[in-house]
């Protein structure tokens, strides 16, 4: 076969696109301080920071994996009306300015929301400004992709493997613990990496929810944007963390879900 | 001790209204046409699609009625069912596989695992346990399959076209062992194909449904000598006519008359088979009393047989030898003039 002719228009816009993400990321190799990367990587704050930041993730990875899971076999299995209207609200943060989510979560769940000012009054509960509050708002942000990407593996996997089960004498919780989950293994592997990697990366909906206290609230993203303005150098080399991170993610899923197909 | 089946529900395009009876110790062949409802009737029996209307017994109890509303859920019924594509869990070993009715209806691990290294060893796969159902071959697939259904020694097995996902040159070897566990399993048995051959070898007793309905019952050699539908017919390869029979001669719809050997009278059926169906390129002199002229639509070697279909009045097939075709000189589309004997026509009521 030929190879086709690209047309010149075609290949400079592509590489202009092309070095609008590149070049960002050199910018940031280039400018690093590597002698400091040490210094600024043991730093206590950094240290801190990152240790919330991990466990923080995590949290609400397996929050949303408890809720989120759940959620989504409603999604793809039961027929209700409403359905599609639940869908859209449950997914809206994917869209949402995470700031607008950190100002609702402050609505319902504030110490004068909603729910929050009678969690408040009866049980003496708060949650903005704690290392809950940070793990609320990265659940808020960060779930929908886990219950979007699981809807669809269910969506998709052959159900006749859950018959067969039923066959077998298996019970519900034994189907879908035995057959169901292992079956659509990669779709939630992928779900919840990606969910993960979200909350990781959560800056917005954490600092208008939760605030910004070293040690409690102050996750990685958050001492990135502080370090800017007193020790950019510091900055630099978390930034190059979260990157690497972000770049072990997007190759580890690269198979699964990023799909070059 | 037994199955007793009535099925009414419409699904999609079919309507499904059939009862079914399988007796301790029998092996039934579901037979019909793709789309005729077989499978649905398996899944109805299984307890894995709803019905309007109709129940379920086995051994006397009520697995389903809907006149009383009451279902056993399919994990609660004591069957073995093996699906046409197998669905081996692709995640579990073949042993975890067999292992798995097992765990399911609450043995101990140990006793799983033990169990089901013993029935891979009744189907010949023991050394394939630590193996991944992708890597097993067809017939493999199927015996372990098998080896998984009758695991948990259910009272009832169904096997949903056991054969179907095999290629042909596998297909007689597998159909020999699966027979041979049919005949060792104790409990009821109901297979559904759409390959006579298959059910014929397979079954005690036929029973052939199309669209939904059943059209025939009876062992094998009841249907063949006796096809009672032109699906039926086509299958063991016969020529089956409908009329009203008089005096010796069968009337057809068409308005020709068939000169038969026997007393029936009323609505009949009349089987003609192929190899009594004489082909002849001139007006035939002699004693045959059925003659008619037609026309030689297609010509099929089979083996060391020809057959030829023969459009006409009576469309009718025949079959010949090579030889006498050579002396035919017959071609497709050719003239030809068929004959056959009154005492080669077998008649029975409708």
């Amino acid at each position: 076969m030929r190879r086709e002719r690209v047309p010149i228009v075609v290949t400079a816009l592509a590489a202009i696109g092309a070095a609008f993400f590149i070049l960002p990321l050199i910018g940031l190799l280039v400018r690093s301080p590597w002698g400091d990367a040490l210094a600024a990587l043991t730093a206590p704050e950094t240290v801190e920071a990152l240790k919330l930041s991990l466990i923080a993730s995590l949290s609400a990875t397996a929050v949303a994996l408890i809720l989120g899971v759940p959620l989504a076999w409603v999604y793809a299995r039961v027929e209700f009306p409403g359905r599609d209207l639940l869908r859209a609200l449950t997914t809206l943060p994917m869209v949402l300015p995470p700031v607008v989510g950190g100002i609702a979560l402050l609505l319902a769940f504030g110490r004068r929301g909603l729910l929050g000012a009678w969690l408040y009054s009866i049980f003496g509960i708060t949650f903005p400004f704690t290392t809950t509050g940070v793990v609320m708002a990265e659940t808020f942000v960060a779930m929908p992709f886990l219950i979007l990407s699981v809807e669809a593996g269910l969506r998709s996997m052959d159900r006749r493997y859950e018959e067969a089960a039923r066959a077998l004498g298996a019970n519900r919780w034994r189907v879908f613990t035995r057959v169901t989950l292992p079956l659509i293994a990669p779709s939630l592997f992928a779900g919840a990496v990606l969910c993960w990697a979200r909350a990781l990366g959560e800056f917005g909906a954490t600092i208008t929810f939760a605030g910004n206290f070293p040690g409690v609230t102050q996750t990685m993203p958050l001492a990135v944007y502080l370090l800017l303005e007193t020790n950019q150098e510091a900055s630099f080399i978390l930034s190059l963390v979260l990157l690497l991170v972000s770049l072990v993610v997007l190759v580890a899923l690269r198979d699964r879900w990023l799909g070059s197909a | 001790m037994s199955l007793e089946a009535s099925v009414t529900l419409s699904l999609g395009p079919l309507d499904l209204d059939m009862a079914l009876e399988i007796n301790e110790g029998e092996v039934v062949a579901l037979l019909g046409p793709n789309g005729a409802g077989k499978t649905t009737l398996l899944r109805a029996i299984a307890g894995l699609i709803a019905f309007r209307s109709g129940r379920v017994l086995l051994d006397g109890a009520v697995l389903e009625d809907t006149s009383t509303r009451r279902y056993v859920p399919t994990e609660r019924r004591s069957i073995g069912f093996v699906f046409q594509d197998y669905l081996l869990f692709p995640h579990l070993n073949v042993l975890d596989n067999v292992a798995f009715g097992l765990r399911s209806r609450g043995a101990s691990p140990q006793a799983a695992v033990d169990s089901a290294q013993r029935w891979l060893e009744q189907v010949g796969l023991q050394s394939y346990a630590r193996s991944k159902p992708s890597e097993l071959s067809g017939g493999q697939r199927q015996r372990v399959a098998l080896a998984r259904a009758l695991a948990p020694n259910p009272r009832l097995l169904l096997l949903d076209e056991p054969l179907a996902a095999l290629d042909v040159t596998t297909r007689a070897e597998v159909r020999r062992d699966l027979k041979r566990h049919l005949l060792s399993f104790a409990g009821i048995r109901l297979v559904v194909t759409h390959d006579p051959l298959e059910a014929m070898a397979l079954a005690d007793r036929l029973v052939v449904m199309e669209r939904g309905h059943l059209v025939q019952t009876g062992t094998p050699a009841e249907v063949t000598e006796r096809p009672r539908s032109q699906y039926v017919a086509d299958l063991v390869g016969v020529n089956l006519l409908r009329g009203d029979a008089e005096r010796g001669s069968v009337r057809l719809a068409s308005g020709l008359t068939v000169a038969v050997a026997a007393a029936e009278t009323g609505e009949v059926f009349a089987v003609v088979h192929p190899r009594a169906v004489a082909i002849h390129r001139s007006h035939p002199e002699g004693s045959p009393r059925n003659v008619w002229p037609g026309r030689a639509s297609s010509i099929e070697l089979l083996g060391n047989r020809v057959r030829v279909r023969i459009d006409g009045d009576v469309p009718l097939v025949a079959e010949v030898t090579p030889a006498a075709l050579r002396d035919l000189h017959l071609v497709e589309g050719g003239d030809v003039w068929l004959s056959f004997k009154a005492t080669d026509v077998g008649v029975y009521p409708a």
